[in-house]
């Protein structure tokens, strides 16, 4: 089996075996097939792309084509033990509606998405007066999928608003090691950033 | 008429027919005390009889799913876009079963069938067949070609209803339900279509109560508008301005009735080439038997209820521009299949080609269609 790109790898240790999960915006279901190879997990992946819809075909992974934006309706409240969206938050037309939405068909949600606040960001728009450009956000301002960037602290304040308990987070740097510099001041040297989170 | 027969294509076929004794008793509560099934295979059966799978056909097709009947047809199987060497049903792995529906009139017992208790055709007295009694009789077909299991049903439109019901019927005897541009049931709109259809060949002059075998006629122009009214529901508003546009055929009007707009010119065309290979009995039994289709309602209207005996793992397919049988509708499938934790994956293909679009060679269709057949020859392996 090839080796998991490591923040689902993070994920997949989050999460219980024999549980019911849906991968919002699944890709070519990496995520999915490692847990049912390794956790005996048989979920659900949403997901937009015609081309990743069949390598999830491929990879046997139970993958609907559905546009997550237009919410979760199709799923009753309570279906799943778990909601995952890796790399996608920051893409939603509405981030703040797919979150109630997670925590409506699933007991838990899991987020990733990368911190805007890291330093390098922070800097270009300081000195260089540029929309950032780094490995996690690979992207031109006018190209990018990512248009509803936030940092840590701004992700932490919106569950605080909407009354959502974090149970867990790790933060990590692009090579998704952690360090005791990303301990210390996180918003500021977090490059990536992954939640765990219930309603209180 | 192809000069050469292609490289992907299964060739020439002969269809066979297949005669029960058995009588079969229908939903309606009537009994076929004997019946034909014609029906055309492609592919071999493999030593273990594992790798059959089923071909269901919609409203308006038959046993003739892929290849020619001879060198001098003009065109080949219905789905010959998606059955052949090397196609997503690939017949160098598959042995593929496609029969004409009971009712039909291309072979299998039908209206146009005699009744051997009368000696004349059935006609209007030939019972209302409904999806579950198809899937029945396939079954027995299926027991008569030793298949115990077939590896897939697969199935387009109402051919995809068969699909889901053989699922729930018969949950041992598939490995997977392939349902595409289907629906758990009719809409009040879907129905309200078929009525009109039905109406414009029941008040045909010609018809005769469905007797008009008797009078040596058809019902031409109902069938015909029938046929006209249901191509309309087949393409997309897209696919019509792309085709025909406001074309005139002789490039300007001409202040009459006569066949102006290229459009009117290929209904009428459909129309009346439809009347020299359809039957209109045929054609009122199939409407019904989609009319009635609804396997929740075994359920109290509740799909996933209905499902909860279904072991095959699905494939469910929809295309964007089918207004027909809508995306939505195909979801109204995979939500009750989630629901009972089913496996099943759902693509919907953009596609502008309406309803129709689930018999073209759409690129996306066919890649995910083939990743999909291919897993299914995996397992049987």
């Amino acid at each position: 089996m090839p080796v998991l790109r490591p923040d689902l790898e993070i994920i997949a240790q989050w999460i219980e075996p024999r549980s019911r999960v849906l991968d919002l915006g699944c890709g070519d279901g990496t995520l999915l097939r490692h847990l049912r190879e390794t956790r005996q997990i048989e979920s659900y992946g949403l997901e937009i792309d015609g081309e990743n819809v069949t390598r999830c075909i491929q990879a046997r992974v139970n993958v609907l084509q559905m546009n997550i934006d237009s919410g979760l309706s199709d799923f009753d409240a309570n279906s799943f033990d778990y909601v995952v969206m890796s790399q996608t938050l920051q893409a939603m037309q509405h981030p703040e509606r797919i979150l109630d939405e997670m925590l409506r068909v699933g007991r838990e949600g899991i987020v990733t998405f990368p911190n805007f606040g890291h330093w390098l960001n922070r800097l270009q728009i300081a000195f260089k007066g540029h929309m950032p450009v780094s490995r996690v956000l690979p992207d031109k301002w006018y190209d990018t999928p990512n248009i509803h960037l936030c940092t840590l602290s701004d992700f932490e304040q919106l569950c605080r608003e909407k009354e959502i308990r974090i149970l867990q987070r790790t933060v990590v740097n692009s090579a998704h090691r952690t360090s005791p510099l990303i301990h210390l001041l996180p918003n500021l040297f977090a490059e990536i950033a992954l939640y765990r989170f219930r309603r209180q | 008429m192809p000069d050469t027969i292609p490289q992907d294509s299964v060739g020439l076929v002969t269809p066979q027919t297949a005669h029960f004794d058995a009588p079969l008793t229908l939903d309606c509560g009537r009994v076929l005390p004997e019946y034909d099934l014609i029906y055309e295979t492609y592919g071999e059966l493999n030593g273990n009889c594992s790798n059959a799978v089923l071909i269901c056909h919609a409203l308006s097709s038959d046993h003739h799913a892929a290849g020619y009947h001879s060198m001098e047809d003009r065109k080949p199987g219905w789905w010959d876009s998606c059955i052949g060497p090397g196609k997503p049903i690939d017949t160098n792995r598959f042995f593929v079963v496609c029969p004409n529906n009971l009712g039909g009139c291309k072979g299998s017992t039908g209206p146009t069938t005699i009744n051997p208790q009368t000696g004349k055709r059935y006609g209007p007295d030939f019972p209302i067949v409904t999806v579950g009694d198809w899937v029945r009789s396939q079954a027995r077909l299926a027991d008569k070609l030793g298949i115990r299991r077939w590896a897939a049903v697969i199935g387009g439109s109402l051919g995809g209803m068969q699909a889901l019901q053989w699922a729930i019927d018969f949950p041992q005897r598939l490995g997977h339900s392939i349902i595409i541009a289907a629906a758990p049931r009719l809409s009040a709109q879907n129905i309200a279509f078929n009525e009109v259809a039905r109406q414009a060949i029941m008040s045909d002059p010609d018809f005769h109560e469905g007797r008009y075998y008797e009078f040596d006629t058809v019902p031409r122009r109902g069938l015909m508008l029938a046929r006209m009214l249901g191509h309309i529901t087949y393409l997309s508003d897209e696919s019509m301005r792309t085709k025909f546009g406001r074309e005139l055929r002789e490039g300007k009007i001409n202040f009459g009735f006569d066949v102006e707009f290229q459009v009117e010119s290929y209904l009428r065309y459909q129309g009346r080439s439809f009347v020299e290979r359809f039957d209109a009995n045929t054609y009122l039994l199939m409407t019904k038997a989609l009319d009635y289709f609804d396997p929740a309602s075994t359920a109290g209207g509740n799909l996933a209820a209905a499902l909860k005996p279904v072991q095959a793992n699905f494939l469910v397919v929809s295309f964007t521009s089918d207004w027909r049988f809508a995306p939505a509708r195909s979801r109204e499938i995979v939500k009750a299949l989630t629901d009972g934790d089913n496996p099943v994956a759902y693509a919907e293909v953009e596609a502008h080609q309406g309803h129709d679009a689930f018999l073209m060679p759409i690129p996306q269709y066919i890649k995910l269609f083939r990743a999909y057949m291919h897993r299914v020859a995996e397992e049987i392996a």
